[in-house]
């Protein structure tokens, strides 16, 4: 397939593929909006929600936090290689990010076998619903992000697509965000 | 995956003229004409099965519980899937994929002067995704139980629990089929609107762009921006259906009128999103029909603008007998009439338009006008309404079916076809019979105005929307009531009965009728521009853009139009 020139267009002076991904987190948002505000609302009609949230691993939240911050660190760097034409560079800090991610992932699986075994499931009760279905949507975008950032990898490795680096880095540091809303959400507040 | 970069010089010829096999023409193309005219045969589809739905259920409101020609007995479990998916249909798999798909696709790049969306292949898929969305919701009416029957709004608990609803399956495959029709249009919408937002034609500003384009553009973005808390809330629904959560069981904690908010914030908005193409499509025709030009462009940007945005507080006035605070539903009388501000704003624009003008009445044109008469009906029995003491009366009677018919019917029927009969001859390069198209016309706006008008005196008469045989209550089943629903009904047969007089014309018309030239209307807008039909690549070379596109009976030209990429 030809690229159309459409595609090669800036009228606006944003490249087109910034301005994509910027539409893509504003409909994420709103889906994370939606979500957390109804948890927020009931939260707030259910006070013995508290002695629920009081079951969640604090000390393993905080970790995962600690670790993807961190990863989104590895994502900017990647991003100032890529700026500087070092694909290489950008390749291997996208790698580092994907680590990131992979111990998010573990971390988590060993979280919810530990409550699942001691019977908090999803069905349990409305906190549990919350908890398992928000991390969940969210684990989905962490896994979502990480393949997308290997395939991102592999071409920035051969000096291809290198704005791509960027745009992946954006969508990181959305998944990012919204773990910065969900661990208070869901391990502090007690 | 398409790694070399395009340039302005290059690139152009090389698409144009290699030969590609059928499917990849017809089924894997990237082109966006190709992508917008599969979106409208699908939406044109599934439009015929909305409407023998709708044929199905007001055949058993007129002749209760007589063997309905073409469907057989209805029994009440068919009678609630049909009238659920009547309304699923029609909003998801009719509005959206004819008004902001089809011709979002077709005429953005055209009308800002450029070759294709700017993620072609991402629109591909998005028209896939659509089409696998209606597949499974064809496939629900075949499980055990047979398709959802909630309504289409899904109001827990009706549509969590699989003993209320009588069927397992359905309303999953429903919630399922919905879901991926939001991805499908929120992929559509990110192109829409980087497209317009990127690959305009040099020289062509914020306030060049046509209408038609700003209106879906702005659809889109609505879009984009409510449906969001309505996926969450699909997926709680589902974990509530297959998994045994209770998100909106109040038995277990959950509240049921959470689902009401988060679908109505995507519900109301959606109003707008399908109304705000069609309005376009008239600003465009008006224009070109009475040869002047739009009254305040700026003003119909803005009101828009203050439409969308102001849409977004309005979504509790659905639920005004729901149990919400009484304060809320005062907070939320006030936001729904002062929406209806802007609106009748843009429909005073329009009049002023026409104003002076020097008018044809050639078939789009009377379709376009018949948009702003039947949609201000909508609009103002919206009204009583949105008043939340009237609708403690009004709400969930004939009246509100009447009412909404009277702004969807409008939007997406009328709309449809001023917009087909105005482009028709740009699509496919040729004309549909006008004589034909007039009979279409009359008929049916005269038999519409015969299905509905009846309606709204029976919902002041307090005849209730849910009830599939009145023979169980007297009161509503007099005989001048009934009279009035065999006549709603056979108003319905007989616009039935002349759609196809537009299909053979529109098929017909495709590949036998008469020429058209480039530009047969006269119009000032880039589509005209370029070939009928435009070849792969629109234009060559692609244009660039001098003027705003309504500037007809301009003083000092000899003609009177001036297109918007003519240098002098």
């Amino acid at each position: 397939m030809v690229r159309p020139i459409a595609t090669t267009r800036s009228a606006s002076g944003v490249p087109t593929g910034r301005l994509a991904v910027w539409w893509v987190l504003a409909s994420e948002i709103v889906i994370f909006g939606g979500l957390l505000g109804s948890y927020l609302l009931h939260r707030l009609g259910h006070p013995e929600w508290a002695t629920y949230a009081a079951h969640t691993n604090t000390w393993a939240g905080a970790f995962n936090t600690f670790v993807l911050l961190t990863s989104s660190l590895s994502a900017v760097l990647a991003h100032q290689a890529a700026e500087q034409g070092n694909g290489k560079k950008a390749a291997n800090l996208l790698l580092a990010t994907c680590g990131g991610a992979l111990v998010f992932l573990i971390v988590k699986s060993f979280e919810w076998t530990h409550e699942i075994q001691l019977g908090y499931t999803i069905t349990s009760n409305g906190f549990w619903a919350f908890y398992y279905l928000a991390a969940g949507l969210h684990g989905l975008h962490v896994i979502a992000g990480a393949i997308i950032m290997l395939i991102v990898a592999a071409d920035a490795r051969k000096g291809k697509d290198l704005q791509r680096v960027e745009l992946i880095g954006i969508y990181w540091h959305f998944v990012d965000l919204v773990w910065i809303f969900l661990f208070p959400l869901l391990y502090i507040a007690k | 995956m398409a790694e070399t970069h395009g340039h302005e010089a290059h690139g152009h010829d090389a698409h144009g003229h290699h030969e590609e096999g059928w499917f990849v023409k017809y089924f894997w193309s990237t082109d966006h004409k190709m992508i917008a005219k599969q979106y409208l045969l699908t939406g044109m589809l599934l439009g015929a099965v909305g409407a023998y739905f709708a044929y199905v259920f007001r055949m058993q409101l007129a002749f209760p519980n007589k063997p309905v020609p073409g469907y057989g007995l209805v029994t009440g479990a068919d009678y609630n899937a049909l009238v659920t998916n009547h309304g699923a249909i029609m909003i998801f798999w009719v509005a959206m994929p004819v008004l902001i798909a089809a011709f979002g696709n077709y005429l953005i790049p055209l009308m800002v002067g450029c070759d294709d969306m700017v993620f072609p292949r991402l629109n591909r898929l998005s028209y896939q995704i659509f089409l696998v969305s209606a597949i499974v919701l064809g496939a629900s009416f075949f499980v055990q139980g047979g398709a959802f029957g909630g309504a289409w709004t899904s109001y827990p608990p009706l549509s969590a629990k699989a003993e209320y609803s009588l069927t397992s399956l359905g309303p999953t495959l429903w919630l399922a089929a919905v879901a991926l029709e939001f991805v499908a249009f929120l992929l559509g919408g990110i192109n829409f609107v980087t497209t317009a937002m990127n690959s305009r034609a040099p020289g062509m500003k914020a306030f060049d762009i046509p209408m038609a384009v700003w209106m879906i553009v702005i659809a889109s973005i609505l879009f984009m921006c409510s449906v969001g808390p309505l996926v969450a809330g699909a997926v709680m629904l589902m974990f509530d259906q297959q998994i045994g959560t209770g998100f909106f069981d109040p038995d277990r904690g959950g509240d049921p009128v959470l689902w009401q908010h988060l679908f109505w914030f995507f519900g109301h908005p959606e109003v707008y999103v399908v109304l705000l193409p069609a309005l376009g499509f008239v600003a465009e025709i008006i224009t070109t029909f009475s040869r002047k030009r739009l009254f305040a462009y700026r003003t119909v940007l803005y009101t828009t603008i203050g439409t969308g945005v102001l849409s977004f507080f309005v979504w509790a006035h659905h639920q005004f007998i729901a149990g919400i605070d009484p304060r809320m539903a005062n907070v939320f009388s006030v936001t729904t009439v002062l929406i209806s501000i802007p609106i009748a704003e843009m429909t005073f624009v329009y009049i002023a338009t026409l104003f002076g003008g020097s008018i044809s009445f050639r078939v789009p044109m009377l379709w376009a006008l018949a948009f702003i008469a039947e949609f201000l009906m909508g609009g103002v029995t919206g009204i009583f309404l949105g008043a939340s003491g009237a609708d403690i009366y009004f709400h969930d009677t004939y009246f509100v079916v009447a009412h909404f018919h009277y702004t969807f019917f409008p939007i997406a029927i009328i709309g449809t076809f001023a917009g087909l009969t105005y482009w028709f001859p740009k699509m496919f390069g040729r004309h549909m019979n006008e004589a034909v198209n007039k009979v279409h016309f009359w008929v049916t706006i005269i038999c519409f105005n015969g299905i509905f008008l009846p309606l709204f005196v029976l919902g002041a008469a307090g005849d209730h929307r849910r009830i599939f045989d009145y023979g169980n209550f007297p009161e509503l089943s007099q005989p001048w009531m009934q009279d009035l629903r065999v006549f709603a009904t056979v108003s319905l047969i007989v616009m039935l009965v002349v759609q196809p007089l537009f299909l053979v014309n529109f098929f017909y018309s495709m590949f036998k009728g008469k020429k058209a030239e480039a530009n047969p209307w006269k119009a000032n807008t880039l589509e005209w521009q370029c070939p009928s039909p435009p070849p792969h690549g629109n234009f060559s070379p692609l244009p660039e853009v001098y003027r705003g596109p309504y500037e007809y009976s301009a003083e000092g030209r000899a003609d009177d139009f001036w297109p918007q990429n003519s240098p002098t």
